[in-house]
């Protein structure tokens, strides 16, 4: 893979094997302590401050919170009707409020309908429920083709769907923040939603994966 | 601007290419680079929408051939050189040659977790009634103006129709110039896919775009 590459790939290399050269990157090093170091020194921030919003979307937002509503709103019919009229709000009872999660809607899967999210200007996604979002999510084959051929991003992902579920893609234009809610799947009946959280995979509540099955999580 | 950002529609990029249980973060001065774009903004030295446009206004191929996390980084030292908060000669050496310019605020480690749960929502306060109405027929108008927009260039002419009204949100395309909030009505269109893209295009399909007042007109 070649750096050449519009922003599609995960950069580094760290985790894989692709030959790259790995030079410009302790040059991003470099330019970046500099330009902390400046920003300490000049007293526009505080370095521990910054170590807390690290800490924050390293460890604490990230899209177990979105696998909670999820769970809960298949389980709580009450709940989801809150959700559909101010998800925000349902969200924030949660616990999970916050930056790009400021104004949230979700988008609820059925058999006919399938939901994707994507954000063709930039990389919005909502980070109170999902945390920050994954490379591809901000990279140009997702964001060019997700409104194009929805069908062919999503066989990329190794989902294949019914061919008469039909697909709705929600660009995140504005300030608007979506949150799929994947269908329910078969065989859960009776699950608590701590159980039902672990079906809720990150890519299923962008619309670019489905829930998994109890088989996917018992093997 | 027309710009490299935005991608929806074109056909260029490839395949998506998701990583395998990727990491939040790939490198230690990515973190860094998300933690000083995140506690810049509290400075209030620009908003939401002035810098996107500096991400987005950066060299084309710039743009489109680094990862998200350097246009972060060369975003912010744009907006900073801007404004006289720090000088190239500073950036290339890291040595201190002007002291830092007042901003309005610097947020401490312990204010951090509430700032960032806070947000900064968008909404505001409608001053008027809203012009469109759910069920109407709208047309994205064509325009191509040279400052920042949140109309993608794909939906520019074609006619869809109202699904949701969120409100009044701030309006980029003023706000992004220091012009203002200006807040308008902000919709919801669902445009019909062939609409979009042609009759090749798998019929059925939809793609919801959120879309402030002065963006349509009638249909």
């Amino acid at each position: 893979m070649s750096d050449s590459k519009p922003n599609s790939h995960n950069h580094d290399g760290h985790s894989h094997d692709h030959h790259h050269d790995h030079s410009h990157w302790s040059d991003m090093d470099l330019k970046v302590k500099t330009l902390e170091s400046l920003l300490v020194e000049k007293g526009y921030v505080d370095p521990a401050a910054l170590d807390v919003i690290v800490e924050t979307y390293e460890t604490k937002v990230g899209p177990r919170n979105g696998a909670a509503v999820v769970a809960k709103a298949w389980s709580d019919e009450n709940y989801l009707e809150h959700l559909r009229e101010n998800a925000t709000e349902a969200i924030a009872e949660l616990g999970f409020s916050g930056r790009q999660g400021e104004h949230m809607q979700i988008v609820e899967n059925t058999a006919d309908r399938h939901n994707m999210v994507v954000c063709t200007l930039c990389s919005c996604y909502p980070w109170s429920v999902l945390g920050l979002p994954p490379v591809w999510y901000k990279s140009a084959p997702y964001r060019s083709r997700a409104v194009i051929e929805p069908r062919a991003v999503l066989s990329e992902f190794g989902v294949k769907l019914p061919q008469d579920t039909k697909i709705t893609v929600w660009d995140s234009t504005a300030e608007m923040r979506y949150l799929v809610i994947p269908q329910r799947p078969e065989g859960t009946q009776g699950w608590s939603e701590i159980k039902l959280a672990e079906l809720v995979t990150r890519d299923s509540m962008i619309g670019t994966g489905l829930a998994l099955s109890p088989d996917e999580i018992s093997s | 601007m027309n710009g490299p950002h935005d991608m929806g529609g074109m056909q260029c990029y490839g395949p998506v290419e998701p990583e395998e249980n990727e990491p939040v973060f790939h490198d230690d001065w990515e973190k860094r680079a998300l933690a000083m774009t995140v506690g810049m903004g509290f400075a209030g030295k620009w908003n939401l929408d002035i810098s996107r446009f500096a991400r987005e206004s950066l060299p084309y191929d710039f743009y489109l051939t680094k990862s998200y996390y350097q246009i972060w980084i060369a975003g912010l030292q744009k907006l900073m050189l801007e404004r006289g908060m720090v000088t190239a000669n500073e950036l290339e050496t890291g040595k201190l040659e002007v002291p830092g310019v007042e901003v309005k605020r610097v947020v401490s480690a312990e204010e951090m977790p509430a700032a960032l749960a806070a947000g900064a929502p968008v909404s505001r306060d409608a001053m008027l009634e809203p012009g469109f109405s759910i069920g109407e027929r709208v047309r994205a108008l064509n325009i191509n103006p040279k400052g920042h927009t949140r109309l993608p260039r794909y939906v520019r002419g074609k006619v869809g129709e109202i699904v949701g009204v969120h409100g009044c949100h701030v309006f980029p395309d003023s706000n992004s110039k220091g012009e203002g909030e200006n807040p308008e009505w902000l919709y919801s269109v669902s445009f019909d896919a062939q609409e979009l893209f042609g009759m090749e295009t798998e019929e059925g399909n939809t793609v919801m775009v959120d879309c402030w007042g002065s963006y349509l007109e009638h249909a």
